[in-house]
């Protein structure tokens, strides 16, 4: 027999092929098919992950320094290929760092005369300036000429005097210069000098250019600073030009120097972690932070907090190297540095994630001096007369769990606070991302919205799946499901140009009809009870919500139309105002209420549609046994029916609250989109989802803030993807339930 | 009383109270965006108001009037606007449409009931559609040709005469425009891109260059015969002008070149407003934007969603249609499938922005960035693909709908009874031919629903294309007459992204409004229609083999 059939079909062998392939070809294009929607979770990931990778560095080469001097400074420029070199004996060098000449100096400059100070600008001027032991000053400034001979980059160093190569004269009785400190912006400088002889010096100058040959010419004025510290260690001056500070050993004296004439110091204070002596000061990118090294390994991040109208310097937040810190190296355009301490540690610290990114042993012996590239992309370390070079990878130091999730002391605000602000227009500008104040935004929609649908939904489809007529049913069931089918955009558009305005101008109506509504249906029943019995018979049962629809509308538009009436009687004409000035409750015209109401529109089908379902397919035996034993149609609606839909009328609730927490458009159009925490009804609010849809097209690839933002959406795809699933097992639960009962 | 409230009647009553909440809501909802969107079109009577203010100037104003509201007299007098002795608690006020932009500051003013001393509607008003700066209303006085003025008996007959012809130049003028020289355009660029190809690949050797410098000869050669043309058009088009007497007895000179349409509401019967209303009506289907999407039709969105659209039907029924065969046909019953099923059903519930974002980042920078790479060097660094585009946004949006398809294919395929399945096995037919012949064409009203749904929630999503391929104004259609025809790349206008735009993005949003009703009444037809066809196709479908089960 099975060989008679199999003999039947070798005849037919390519039906048995066509029909082998098919089977393969479904099954490869399903499986391609699913993966490809799995593959957005995935993807998600992808693109977020790296915002939690900690730094990693890789040393590229070792390059032995020609002569034994003490470096000043380094530095390299922006394409890592040539680093600089400044050292106390007033040689400047450029060493190829990459490339055929690597190791090498390729150009030198030696400044005359002895070297007794030296200060650096903030890291993206890039200029830097010696004090001479004639009480003269020079500023000098590496810069790097790009050009593209033959197609292949060349870089060219050369050296600067941005103040002119003639020597600036700081201490008029010529005094070595034994610190100084320098800042140039615009066409204004600044330069704070400490004589040997213990004077501090404080010269303004400013620069004009020179109409005929273009040259800045520069014009300073010498004041002395008043009630100067004996023993300076340091001096720190803000790019602005307005405070210097003077720190003598762990004390830190203030002043204002805006105005020249009027140099005051305006307060001292102790700067030094607990039990510990600072050992250096420098200022974080954008100069509005100081960080103060200490001896101990801490490294604690000070700025000015405005309280009771007066600005302080603050302690803000400590990080913590292995040993005593040598040097720090701020970034240029973001809020990290690094730092190198006795122990031989390398430590990259960032101050708004408030993170360790990196804490490695690199030598035995201290180290002893750092830079880090414009890019901050590679690094330079000086050990021992040798100069290594290390690659560093370092994308998103600004993110971490804890900028995301935590309160955040942001500089110049004056409490740790939940911000978003991710962009703006200056270069220093600090990233505030922390995506409290959205998901609140996001909760606090859904919330409103499901405050308005529920009831409504849950109701509608608990009335229609058991008390309505099937007639009607018919009718009722579609238009529902149109209603889902509504474009978001659509009730978006009508919130915010229709409904925000018309609540905004009939607030009294709203609070009004929101009360009369449910009276007005109670009271319309009652009359209907008290109709005599032919009249309610000759209507057909169930059709109730066709009775009220008249009433409905009768109490919206009375409501609306006896608003401006109402408003002049209780709230003087303008409800608005009233609230404003008598209760104090700020009115945004697209709130939350209307973001509720009209969200809650779109979620009402989903809601309903479900539960609908749920409550229908309750066996109807059940019902009947109730009926039988003597329970009114309510009590075995209460006891029986809803109790049984129970799971299904929460796996409702949970579809609607998903669809709630995604929606876009209608929160995009119906609210003002501002990060505000607050639950007043009045507000509006800014919710996950819009705000990628708002910031997403301007957000630069690969970015941290691009990658924020994919993590806010990957945040809602979990989010929703949970609920759903809960909700679709349960749903499933229950159906297997019912076709066994 | 008490009896009635513990038998539970009452809230009977509340829960069908909710029903008829959503109803009015839903009905209402449709009633209100068909009656503004609608009643936007139809010539709406030319008001000319005697004004008197509180220092006894008196001036007239003309226009539509807009809307009207009853406001409280306090909230008049705090907002600084003085109000004569003697009103009442509640005062009317009316917003006015006056157009004549460019001669007054606000083409929309509120006007109070109580400075109205006179109302009438003049029936020589003329109501003049202009192709920048909006409406201009006022009193047709003369026609001029060049300088001179024109006398005829018949104003209007000439006027409207006049205007057609302008029109018709205007028109052709447009054509030559974006035909012949749009093509010239696109040829050049092309050119650029193709030599720049060929010497990214070191091939543009002197011939090839020579031939380069030819054909751009050649072209430009051809640009100016058709430059030439176009100014004739454009100036035989600009030589008759009206002149117009708007409301502050200023006589304008309104060049014919710049009228769209003239017509006198006031002189108008039903019959002949009827017939304006439908020539608006289409107008705004068929017509393009104009003053930033403010006026004008919205021909190039509708255009943009539908062809989105199809594309993006294109691709995801034979996806779905496959994924829902293999799971309900081929794959084994068991917890895997199950969940895998669920997962298909949640990502249906996934919000829509996350595919926008993921369509971004993989469609367009990671799959476009690389198309780029390989087969555009030449036009690097401006993106060809690259960029948000609508084969990206077709896509986006089908991985978006694909669980819509997926999970009504498979409800059409479980509704098909196992007796079918069986019969045609058993008479000797094998798996394949059982779904080609029988399970798929049973199946294939499951799936026209299916794609429907898809259809109408993609034409309805917004969300996710403001990340992957729309703009407010696209210069060029994604088809056109240039070789390949298609340009699947280019960026294209959407109507539910055009309400978003022009409702929230515009300058003018009170002269935009009815525009916005109109385009929602659109694309509220639009879906609706396609959701009531799907609604009907299942019922018929469930009524079908309801029978066959039996």
């Amino acid at each position: 027999m099975a060989e008679e059939f199999s003999l039947s079909l070798a005849g037919s062998r390519k039906r048995l092929v066509k029909d082998k392939l098919a089977k393969y070809g479904v099954t490869t294009g399903a499986v391609l098919v699913l993966t490809a929607l799995l593959l957005i979770f995935f993807y998600l990931l992808y693109v977020v992950q790296p915002i939690f990778e900690k730094a990693e560095i890789e040393k590229l080469v070792d390059v032995k320094l020609s002569q034994q001097a003490n470096s000043l400074a380094l530095g390299m420029e922006e394409q890592n290929e040539i680093a600089y070199r400044m050292s106390d004996n007033g040689l400047i060098e450029f060493i190829a760092i990459k490339g055929k000449q690597q190791g090498q100096v390729i150009k030198q400059h030696q400044l005359s005369g002895q070297v007794t100070s030296f200060a650096q600008t903030v890291p993206a001027k890039g200029m830097m300036a010696f004090g001479f032991a004639d009480g003269s000053l020079e500023v000098v400034m590496p810069n790097f000429l790009v050009s593209y001979p033959n197609d292949i980059r060349q870089i060219t160093p050369e050296l600067r005097f941005p103040l002119g190569e003639e020597r600036l004269e700081i201490d008029p009785q010529g005094q070595p210069l034994s610190h100084i400190a320098f800042e140039l912006s615009d066409e204004s400088a600044g330069i704070a000098a400490i004589t040997k002889d213990g004077r501090a010096l404080f010269m303004s100058l400013t620069g004009e250019e020179d109409m005929m040959t273009e040259e800045v010419v520069w014009e300073g004025e010498v004041t002395s600073l008043p009630d100067a510290p004996a023993k300076v260690d340091q001096l720190i001056l803000l790019p602005n030009l307005r405070n210097l500070y003077v720190r003598s050993g762990n004390r830190l004296s203030i002043y204002d120097i805006s105005d020249i004439d009027d140099v005051q110091l305006k307060g001292i204070k102790d700067i030094s972690a607990n039990q510990a002596n600072v050992t250096r000061v420098e200022l974080l990118t954008g100069a509005s932070s100081l960080l103060v090294a200490n001896d101990n390994g801490v490294i604690s991040q000070w700025f000015e907090v405005a309280s009771n109208g007066t600005r302080e310097l603050t302690h803000i937040r400590e990080f913590k190297a292995e040993g005593s810190v040598v040097d720090i190296a701020p970034e240029f355009f973001r809020k990290g540095f690094l730092t190198i301490d006795s122990n031989g540690y390398l430590d990259i610290f960032h101050t708004t994630g408030e993170t360790q990114l990196l804490s490695e042993k690199i030598s035995a012996n201290a180290l002893q001096s750092v830079a880090i590239s414009p890019r901050a992309n590679a690094l330079l370390i000086e050990t021992n007369g040798t100069l290594s070079v290390y690659r560093l990878e370092n994308e998103h130091p600004e993110v971490t769990w804890s900028a995301l999730w935590q309160e955040v002391w942001y500089e110049g605000y004056a409490e740790p606070d939940y911000v978003w602000q991710s962009t703006s227009a200056s270069d220093d500008f600090e990233p505030k991302l922390s995506l409290v104040p959205i998901s609140f935004g996001t909760i606090k929609a859904a919330m409103y919205a499901m405050l308005f649908a529920v009831p409504i939904a849950l109701a509608g489809a608990i009335y229609t799946a058991y008390f309505m007529s099937s007639g009607v049913r018919k009718f009722v069931k579609p238009t529902v499901e149109i209603m889902e089918a509504l474009p978001t955009v659509i009730l978006g558009f009508l919130a915010g140009l229709w409904l925000a305005p018309l609540i905004e101008e009939n607030m009294p109506g709203i609070v009004l009809l929101i009360v009369t509504l449910p009276l007005s249906m109670l009271l319309a029943a009652f009359v209907w009870h008290n109709l005599p019995k032919s009249v309610r018979q000759a209507t057909p049962e169930g059709w109730h919500s066709l009775i009220l629809i008249p009433i409905v509308i009768a109490v919206g538009y009375g409501a609306i139309a006896v608003s401006p009436t109402f408003e002049v009687w209780l709230f003087d004409g303008d409800a608005r105002k009233y609230m404003t000035n008598e209760l104090g409750i700020n009115f945004d015209q697209r709130n939350s209420l209307v973001v509720g109401i009209a969200m809650g529109f779109a979620v009402i089908p989903t809601i309903f549609s479900i539960a609908e379902d749920a409550v229908f397919s309750v066996p109807k035996h059940l019902t009947n046994g109730s009926l039988a034993l003597g329970a009114t149609n309510w009590q075995t609606l209460v006891r029986v029916v809803i109790l049984t839909a129970s799971p299904g009328i929460f796996s409702a609730v949970m579809m609607g609250l998903g669809r709630a927490v995604g929606e876009t458009m209608i929160v995009l159009m119906a609210t003002g989109n501002t990060p505000v925490m607050d639950w007043s009804v009045f507000q509006g609010m800014r919710t996950l989802a819009a705000n990628i849809a708002v910031e997403m097209p301007e957000s630069e690839v690969g970015s941290s803030h691009y990658r924020v933002l994919f993590l806010a959406a990957f945040v809602l795809f979990v989010f929703t993807f949970c609920f759903n699933t809960v909700a679709e097992f349960v749903r499933q639960r229950l159906r297997e339930k019912y076709s066994s009962l | 009383m008490r009896n009635w409230f513990k038998s539970g009647a009452p809230w009977i009553w509340l829960t069908g109270g909710a029903v008829s909440v959503s109803l009015v809501a839903v009905v209402g909802l449709l009633a209100l965006i068909a009656w503004r969107g609608l009643s936007f079109f139809w010539p709406s009577t030319v008001y000319e108001f005697d004004l008197e203010e509180l220092n006894g100037h008196r001036h007239t104003v003309i226009g539509e009037l807009y809307d009207s509201e009853l406001v409280p007299a306090d909230r008049i007098i705090d907002s600084g606007v003085k109000l004569p002795e003697g009103h009442g608690e509640m005062i009317e006020r009316f917003l006015l449409k006056t157009g004549n932009r460019e001669y007054v500051d606000l083409d929309f003013r509120w006007i109070m009931e109580t400075q109205i001393k006179g109302e009438q509607a003049p029936k020589d008003i003329a109501v003049f559609e202009r192709s920048t700066n909006g409406n201009f209303y006022g009193y047709v006085v003369g026609l001029q040709q060049g300088e001179q003025a024109v006398n005829v008996s018949d104003m209007r007959g000439e006027l409207i005469a006049r205007m057609e012809r302008a029109i018709e130049l205007n028109g052709k003028a447009d054509d030559l425009q974006h035909g012949p020289i749009g093509k010239i355009n696109y040829r050049l660029e092309r050119m650029r891109l193709e030599e720049r190809g060929l010497e990214l690949k070191g091939q543009l050797d002197a011939a090839a260059q020579q031939k380069f410098v030819d054909e751009r000869e050649q072209l430009q050669q051809d640009y100016l015969v058709l430059e030439k043309e176009l100014f004739a058009f454009r100036e035989q088009a600009s030589r008759d002008s009206v002149i117009v007497k708007d409301m502050d007895g200023r006589e304008v000179n309104l060049p014919m070149a710049k009228i769209l349409d003239v017509y006198f509401p006031n002189d108008m019967g039903f019959f002949a407003k009827f017939s304006h209303w439908v020539h608006q009506l289409v107008k705004f289907v068929v017509s393009e934007p104009r003053e930033a999407n403010t006026e004008g039709g919205v021909f190039p969105a509708i255009f943009g969603t539908v062809f989105m659209v199809m594309l993006m039907a294109v691709i995801v029924t034979p996806l779905g249609v496959v994924a829902a065969i293999y799971l309900h046909e081929y794959a084994k019953k068991g917890p895997i499938t199950k969940m895998i099923r669920i997962a298909v059903i949640n990502l249906a519930g996934v919000p829509s922005i996350v595919y926008g974002v993921f369509g971004l980042g993989f469609f367009v920078y990671m799959l476009g960035g690389s198309l780029d790479q390989l087969f555009y060097p030449e036009a690097l660094p401006s993106p060809t693909f690259g960029s948000p585009g609508v084969i990206w946004s077709a896509l986006t949006l089908a991985i978006l709908t694909l669980p819509v398809v997926i999970v009504s294919t498979e409800e059409g395929l479980s509704r098909i009874p196992s007796s079918v399945r069986q019969g045609s096995l058993a008479l000797g037919a094998t798996k394949a031919e059982t779904l080609w012949r029988i399970i798929i064409p049973m199946a294939s009203p499951a799936i026209m629903t299916g794609l429907i749904l898809a259809v109408a929630r993609a034409a309805g999503e917004v969300a996710p294309l403001m990340l992957v391929g729309v703009v407010k104004m696209a210069p060029t259609l994604p088809l056109d007459g240039n070789f390949p025809y298609f340009h699947l790349e280019r960026k294209f206008m959407h109507l539910g992204f055009h309400i978003y735009d022009v409702g929230f993005q515009s300058p003018n949003v009170e002269a935009a409004r009815p525009l916005v009703y109109a385009t929602a009444f659109l694309l509220v037809t639009v879906i609706v229609g396609l959701n009531m066809a799907a609604i009907g196709i299942r019922n018929h479908l469930r009524e079908k083999f309801r029978s066959l089960d039996q």
